[in-house]
């Protein structure tokens, strides 16, 4: 590809304004050397071994020198996430698979919970023992309203079917 | 080692994980003697960051004493106490050796659009956080600073992100002696950004918020005026209004995108996640910032498209500048003016919670109950 850069010359009054004081980017111009303009081309750190299974953003030629290890993909949420990481972080097919891959992953944790035959205390992982302590009230009323909302369905279901049963006689 | 552990949306627990292990010969291992909660980790608590999986520790601020070194670390010692920066910075790539220790280019391979982060999701890296005993410090020779002699160890915590987020957010605002600056969200990083504002010689400092009584701690903390947007018609008018219909010179969002304040963005953006949260604070800063003005935002935003007023911002001349704070490009300015007393961070922190109630601490600080401003962790390591 022609180096654009180089035929900048001919252009008249190229450059004429450049000011370097005049840079609202941080770092300021002072803090760059010529180096930093040659691309992906630093000394880069001691890789760190892949031993575990790392997707990479398309975006990028490798993998880090350093990554994280907290939670390689697995189960289904894994299958989605790899799907999500052969788009790049341009495309919504990148990320709604992965917001859809970690409501997956939730089912996945309640699962993996039973299996190891821990029973999730819901009650303590949402926080509200802190509620409760500081605000009683709202969280009576958040209970009365979902028990409500859950009541009203069950009774309309229920309706639904005798509805069906009634029509089934006719 | 006990850890917090995401469980899903709203749901955290402590268990039992593994002790961390040196991966790296840069890496350090940290026990962790103080982390906290931050507001940009209640994105995560409420499952609105891509690729948050189930059995992550969160907690990207914290301090420790350090346990364990890798074979290439030359610049810390066993035993030395830490404060450790949000960001995981390699410092030799492109974008360190420029200072920009946020946009480092060795510590994510997830995410190009964003460097490692501590406990911040798999789209920051995959790196496990410093709310446990115990953490994984990669890239030791670069971010962990010791802790100065004689400084409050609940300074330094507050050092690895808050007080570093607040003063780039008035730094990027470009702030001109005189000017009028106004805040949008007070919590403790729009704190943070108000106090320093004046020391880049604001004229006149503006927070706004809906929570009294954290309007009542900034302006009592930052010594600048504080409003509930609640209370009037609209924030934007009102900003024109008292800046003599012109507009602020600069305005620093210190929200992101879990904003209240607008029905449709709160729908679209927090409760179905069909824009990458509400950007609510953003259209009030573009609209409410005066022609020529500066936007200067520091509030999390997601990976995906916002309904955001660009057209707004082409027709207003305006600049936006926003990042992740380079904590450690800042550090030694911010540990002068911490020792030299014109910032006291450890002001901030309302609840000193066990790392074992974090789900408590978590519900506490996003449900703002019990006066919250900013709630430290503390494992029972550091206790004894």
């Amino acid at each position: 590809m022609e180096n654009l850069r180089k035929d900048y010359s001919h252009i008249k009054g190229w450059g004429i304004d450049a000011d370097p004081e005049n840079d609202p980017t941080y770092p300021m111009k002072p803090h760059r050397t010529d180096a930093e303009q040659s691309g992906y081309s630093w000394e880069r750190p001691t890789q760190q071994p892949v031993d575990v299974e790392v997707l990479h953003s398309i975006e990028r030629p490798n993998v880090s020198a350093v990554f994280g290890t907290a939670v390689p993909p697995s189960g289904l949420s894994g299958v989605i996430r790899r799907f999500a990481f052969k788009y790049s972080e341009n495309s919504y097919l990148h990320w709604l698979p992965l917001i859809l891959a970690d409501r997956v992953n939730v089912v996945e944790g309640i699962i993996d919970d039973f299996k190891t035959g821990h029973v999730p205390n819901i009650f303590a992982e949402k926080g509200y023992n802190a509620e409760w302590k500081h605000d009683k009230i709202g969280l009576i009323t958040k209970f009365a309203v979902a028990a409500a909302l859950v009541a009203g369905v069950v009774v309309l279901l229920n309706k639904k079917d005798k509805d069906d049963y009634d029509g089934d006689d006719d | 080692m006990l850890a917090m552990d995401y469980r899903g949306p709203k749901r955290i627990r402590v268990t039992q994980k593994p002790m961390p292990e040196i991966k790296h010969p840069e890496d350090a291992i940290v026990r962790v003697t103080r982390s906290c909660i931050c507001g940009s980790d209640l994105h995560l608590y409420n499952g609105n960051v891509p690729d948050t999986r189930v059995g992550t520790t969160f907690g990207h601020e914290f301090i420790g004493v350090v346990e364990e070194i890798g074979a290439e670390v030359t610049k810390l010692k066993v035993g030395d106490h830490v404060l450790v920066p949000f960001n995981i910075a390699c410092g030799k790539c492109h974008f360190c050796k420029q200072g920009l220790f946020g946009n480092c280019h060795e510590s994510n391979p997830m995410a190009t659009a964003v460097g490692g982060i501590f406990g911040y999701s798999h789209t920051a890296g995959g790196f496990h956080g410093g709310q446990a005993e115990y953490v994984r410090v990669p890239y030791a020779n670069v971010g962990p600073t010791v802790i100065p002699e004689g400084m409050d160890p609940e300074d330094a915590v507050l050092l690895t992100d808050v007080v570093p987020t607040g003063y780039q957010a008035a730094e990027m605002g470009g702030i001109q002696p005189g000017d009028t600056v106004v805040v949008f969200g007070a919590g403790p990083v729009g704190i943070m950004a108000a106090k320093c504002s004046w020391l880049f010689g604001a004229g006149r400092v503006i927070v706004i918020d809906h929570v009294d009584y954290r309007l009542e701690f900034v302006r009592n903390y930052a010594q600048c005026e504080a409003y509930n947007f609640r209370e009037m018609e609209d924030p934007v008018v009102f900003i024109k209004k008292t800046t003599d219909w012109m507009g602020a010179d600069v305005v620093i969002d210190a929200v992101g995108a879990e904003a209240a304040g607008n029905a449709m963005q709160t729908i679209t953006g927090r409760k179905t996640l069909m824009q990458a949260g509400s950007a609510t604070a953003l259209h009030w800063a573009i609209n409410s910032v005066k022609k020529g003005g500066i936007v200067s935002v520091v509030g999390v935003y997601g990976p995906t498209d916002n309904l955001v007023p660009i057209g707004n911002v082409l027709n207003k001349g305006l600049t936006i500048r926003a990042n992740q704070a380079s904590v450690k490009r800042l550090l030694p300015r911010l540990i002068e003016h911490v020792q030299n007393g014109i910032l006291n961070p450890k002001a901030m922190i309302t609840h000193r919670i066990p790392l074992e109630d974090v789900a408590d601490g978590y519900r506490l600080f996003s449900a703002k109950l019990d006066n919250c401003i900013k709630p430290v962790l503390i494992p029972p390591s550091a206790r004894m």
